[in-house]
């Protein structure tokens, strides 16, 4: 079970500007299973919001109300000034979305299916082989264009659903898990690609289940579990705020491990299972008088682990 | 440089143009990668029904309802392949496009609605359905059916039709679970249209029963259009014909929006 409890709208981050996305008190219901539970949450335009969360965490229905192809059942929507789902085609014309799942039309090239995009995206006939040649070229596939996607590497077919969502320009990109099964070379490749687009001062809300990408690309992170949003902030203000500034990580025969992680609750530290060790988190403030182990800073994953719980459901 | 796109002061609306533009061009662009094997079959297949029934029943039928058998049959196969050209494609295209390529999970995330897209599928495949469906009668003129006027209209019938039975393959699998479901369509449905539609043999020869379910079949009512556009209008027949197969396009058209509807929007 997550340990903290869910935001609400007043304790969301101070925002200023405009907001990209606003979402208040949204739920959303399979049957008996509530997917999003009464989620707040504000994106400021040109800033990258992480949304944070373990499988079955409703980050992927979250991106989904958001071009309206799952309807809210309660809550109010705004994307880019746009009231969804009533207004979502206007907000769907300035948004760019890159999905979980590869859905590429694997008969067509590169530039075929970038071209087919400028139409759907309503791209006037003298910008669009502009519009696909920027697209190639912030994707990195100009070398590529004539190149049938069935036989594109898995890292070329990610960054052609990149470029494909950045064809038209668009305020707002969705990125939902974006390098999910890529090996770590290509991930670094599109975190690069993504940080382009967030120093272009592209807004972007990006879920993802890896720490270290939403660490290293997001100004906030949204933690979600179970449908809720359990913490929100910079990913050093999270950090600090819930598993303070350093961590000592003890190992030991699973035994031994319970009894220092009770002594420490009892002591009150906050702990973390790490698989073959358990880590005691905060003790910069523990007097000295913690158990011998490795000492290391605290780290996003920390605090993940404390607020969405240390089971898989 | 491509414009950044700007917001826009009024709410998009229905059925808008650039829409259903943005989905034919898709589906245009795909189709010149198999357009040579769609056009092989559409021209083979009747090919080989014009040889076997022509000429196979036609030396033991000469004449059915007035007319020579093979006139009868290479009229009669127009509807067959418009049929063939659109059910099928709009039963298994869009399930696999919405199933396994999730090809409309991209086009939804574009400023397209559910309606466009089905509207925009269902004209593409009726498209298909009038140019392919032209192609049995182009066979049966090689094999000597007399050229006409009327003739000139069988794309567009088969279009109006080929609308139809688009739309009737979108609802389907806009209702279907499973693609294996489809077999029970096939079985029970198409393929008693397909032989009680008086392709092959004029329903008057059949018990009263079957030729009032005839008058229900919307291919019945295509192989007769597509007869007399050969042979020479019916006057009101013909527009009771047309009207039955608006009719029906109109009412699958809708019920396919609201199958796909539930099936794409959750």
């Amino acid at each position: 079970m997550p340990r903290g409890r869910p935001l609400r709208a007043g304790i969301l981050p101070l925002v200023t500007g405009e907001l990209a996305i606003r979402l208040r008190g949204v739920v959303k219901r399979y049957g008996a299973i509530t997917a999003v539970d009464g989620l707040d949450l504000d994106v400021p335009e040109g800033t990258c919001v992480g949304l944070l969360g373990p499988n079955g965490a409703g980050k992927s229905t979250t991106m989904r109300m958001l071009t309206a192809q799952t309807i809210a059942d309660e809550g109010e929507l705004e994307v880019l000034g746009h009231r969804l789902p009533g207004d979502s085609k206007a907000a769907r014309a300035q948004s760019g979305v890159v999905p979980q799942l590869d859905n590429l039309d694997v008969t067509l090239t590169v530039e075929q299916n970038l071209r087919v995009f400028t139409y759907l995206y309503r791209i006037g006939k003298q910008d669009r082989q502009a519009a696909i040649e920027r697209a190639l070229g912030v994707a990195n596939l100009r070398d590529r264009r004539d190149t049938r996607v069935d036989r594109l590497s898995g890292g070329m077919r990610r960054r052609l659903l990149i470029a494909r969502a950045l064809v038209h320009r668009p305020r707002l990109v969705l990125l939902d898990e974006p390098t999910v099964g890529l090996d770590p070379q290509v991930r670094q490749e599109l975190w690069a690609l993504i940080d382009a687009l967030r120093a272009e001062g592209t807004t972007i809300l990006m879920s993802t289940h890896y720490i270290e990408e939403a660490a290293r690309l997001a100004d906030t992170v949204l933690i979600m579990a179970h449908g809720r949003a359990v913490a929100s902030g910079p990913p050093a203000k999270l950090v600090a705020e819930h598993a303070g500034r350093e961590a000592v990580e003890v190992y030991g025969a699973p035994g031994e491990l319970a009894s220092i992680e009770a002594e420490a609750i009892a002591a009150g530290l906050r702990t973390r299972r790490t698989g073959t060790s358990v880590s005691l988190l905060g003790v910069e403030g523990a007097n000295g008088d913690t158990p011998a182990g490795e000492r290391r800073p605290t780290n996003l994953e920390d605090v993940f682990v404390l607020l969405t719980g240390e089971e898989i459901s | 440089m491509a414009a950044r796109a700007e917001p826009r002061p009024r709410r998009l609306g229905r059925l808008e143009r650039p829409a259903l533009q943005g989905v034919l061009i898709r589906e245009f662009v795909n189709f010149s990668s198999y357009w040579r094997s769609t056009t092989f079959s559409s021209t083979i297949d009747p090919t080989i029904y014009l040889l076997a029934f022509g000429f196979g029943f036609g030396s033991l039928v000469s004449q059915v309802g007035g007319y020579d058998y093979v006139e009868f049959v290479g009229t009669g196969t127009v509807a067959t392949a418009v049929l063939f050209s659109s059910a099928f494609p709009a039963m298994f295209g869009t399930f696999i496009k919405y199933k396994f390529q999730r090809t409309y999970d991209a086009i939804l995330a574009a400023p397209v609605d559910t309606e466009e897209l089905v509207t925009a599928e269902a004209l593409w495949i009726a498209t298909r359905a009038g140019v392919y469906g032209s192609v049995p009668m182009l066979v049966a003129i090689v094999f000597g059916l007399d050229p006409s006027w009327g003739m000139l209209t069988v794309p567009f019938i088969g279009f109006v039709a080929g609308f139809g039975w688009a739309s009737f393959g979108i609802c389907i699998a806009g209702f279907a679970s499973s693609i294996e479901n489809f077999n029970y369509v096939i079985s029970a449905v198409l393929t008693p249209l397909f032989l009680v539609a008086g392709t092959f043999f004029p329903l008057d020869g059949l018990p009263r029963w079957a030729q009032i379910a005839g008058a229900f079949n919307p291919l019945h009512h295509c192989v007769e259009l597509v007869r007399h556009a050969a042979f020479g209008w019916e006057g009101a027949a013909d527009l009771g014909h047309l009207a039955a197969i608006v009719v029906f396009g109109l009412v699958t058209w809708r019920v396919a929006i609201v199958a796909m509807t539930r099936k794409l929007v959750d």
